[in-house]
């Protein structure tokens, strides 16, 4: 069973269509125990990060999602899901779940495109990545391809070896990360068409510890 | 870089689309999960929903037409027309919509897109506006005032101040529609729209207009739009996503190609 943890953070039924869409079952779940008996989890959410931890911290799901790291189970942070394996946020300065060590860092005033147009925060909208290394979860994904960000902080950890990918809003800012059993994206795959399914697709059926492939070096 | 987004509007009433939408190929012209499919895969970058609906009692229909969309298009969607209260958002964001739009009820009651931006967040919050060109004025600084009801009312308010302030109470997107080049085909209003996006921080959606790929690029560069609205540019089958796409990608002006 699939689970999506729920820490009242915003719409979870959008990744649960698209699980259900690509014909994974999957339970939206606020309950540790079950997280503990999933054999794969995802962690969306739109929202504030301080909100966010509390939540989790209230209702134990932080430990479950450290415990089911530490086991090796297939993990995926989407939007905010992604920050919050972190460190520490910059936003509300919330401590986060440090499963990747590093920060998360609002995005500086004053961005500009190339062409010298002001840029707009939060960075909404289609983007597309530059990937930075070979990852399973990422197979059969282009250059160019374009993925759904609505966010204005970006994940920044301490070591660049987990940057999967990377892409470009006035600054080149880390758009997807890996560690261990763990992907974290900052952009929506269950709102970027095509290229977001098969995202989610090799994350259902993904086995970090099978050696289906690297998990990477981090 | 962020790409500039094609937006493609369909028109709802009582959970079927309507107003000249014809199609060559075998999409039922009115049904409306079908259309949003069907320019989903033509590499629509959004979809928004306007529900004309005529009476609060039908407003489920248009509810169950959102779940069955969620269920079968992976892009972001919105949904507006007549929205006026949280309860409404709440209805048409758990259906599976991304964002909603008002309009009207915002204008009469602005504190709307406060409550929506606090429960949903600023990002599910589209403000729509329609405009009228009426020339410099007393309270009318900017010379466009916004108008409500479909157009046939005007407010008094300055188009650019309530851009502001809509910003301020949370908005996050401003889709503004000039009633001037509203059907007209002729292109869209390069002017308020170029300083109402260069005014706020939020992005602007142009709306209105729209007859050719021409009139996209226009908006998106000198209009310094975020995105274009487009109807019956395709609903008619005169112009293809894929094709005004692609034109777009060869004047330079930044577009999800691949879909």
């Amino acid at each position: 069973m699939i689970a999506i943890v729920d820490y009242r953070a915003g719409n979870l039924t959008s990744v649960a269509r698209a699980l259900h869409f690509l014909g994974f079952a999957c339970r939206v779940t606020g309950d540790p125990g079950v997280l503990r008996e999933a054999e794969r989890i995802l962690i969306p959410g739109v929202g504030a990060a301080g909100a966010a931890m509390a939540s989790l911290r209230e209702n134990g799901l932080d430990q479950a999602l450290q415990g089911a790291f530490a086991a090796r189970k297939p993990l995926l942070g989407i939007c905010l899901g992604c920050q919050i394996v972190l460190g520490r946020s910059e936003e509300n300065d919330a401590r986060c779940l440090n499963l990747i060590p590093g920060r998360v860092r609002a995005f500086p005033d004053g961005l500009r495109a190339p062409d010298g147009r002001r840029l707009k925060i939060p960075h909404m909208g289609w983007n597309t990545l530059r990937l930075r290394s070979r990852h399973p979860v990422f197979a059969g994904l282009e250059e160019g391809d374009s993925f759904y960000f609505v966010h204005g902080y970006y994940p920044q950890p301490e070591d660049p070896a987990c940057v999967v990918a990377e892409t470009e809003h006035g600054i080149r800012f880390p758009s997807a990360l890996a560690s261990g059993s763990l992907v974290a994206v900052q952009f929506h795959p269950e709102k970027s068409g095509r290229p977001g399914l098969r995202l989610l697709e090799n994350f259902c059926r993904w086995n970090p510890a099978g050696g289906t492939g690297g998990a990477g070096p981090c | 870089m962020l790409s500039k987004r094609i937006i493609v509007c369909l028109d709802v009433r009582d959970g079927r689309t309507t107003k000249g939408v014809r199609f060559r190929d075998n999409v039922d012209v009115g049904d409306p999960v079908e259309m949003a499919r069907h320019y989903y895969e033509q590499g629509a970058d959004e979809i928004v929903f306007y529900d004309i609906t005529a009476s609060a009692e039908r407003r489920g229909i248009l509810i169950d037409v959102v779940r069955r969309v969620a269920a079968t298009i992976f892009i972001p969607f919105a949904v507006g027309g007549g929205i006026r209260s949280i309860e409404e958002m709440r209805a048409v964001l758990l259906a599976g919509a991304e964002k909603v739009s008002v309009n009207s009820a915002a204008l009469r009651r602005p504190a709307l897109i406060d409550e929506g931006a606090a429960a949903f967040g600023r990002q599910c919050i589209v403000l729509g506006m329609d405009v009228l060109r009426v020339g410099v004025r007393p309270g009318i600084a900017s010379g466009y005032e916004v108008v409500i009801d479909g157009g046939r009312r005007p407010t008094g308010r300055d188009a650019l101040a309530w851009a502001e302030e809509a910003e301020a109470r949370g908005a996050g997107e401003i889709c503004l529609n000039a009633i001037d080049a509203d059907g007209t085909q002729e292109g869209y209003e390069l002017e308020i729209t170029s300083r109402m996006a260069s005014r706020v921080g939020i992005p602007v959606i142009a709306s209105g207009g729209a007859g050719r790929p021409e009139h996209l690029r226009d908006v998106l560069t000198r209009g310094q739009a975020d995105a274009a609205l487009i109807a019956s540019m395709v609903h008619f089958g005169t112009w293809t996503i894929p094709g005004i796409k692609s034109a777009l990608h060869q004047w330079g002006v930044p577009v999800r190609l691949r879909w």
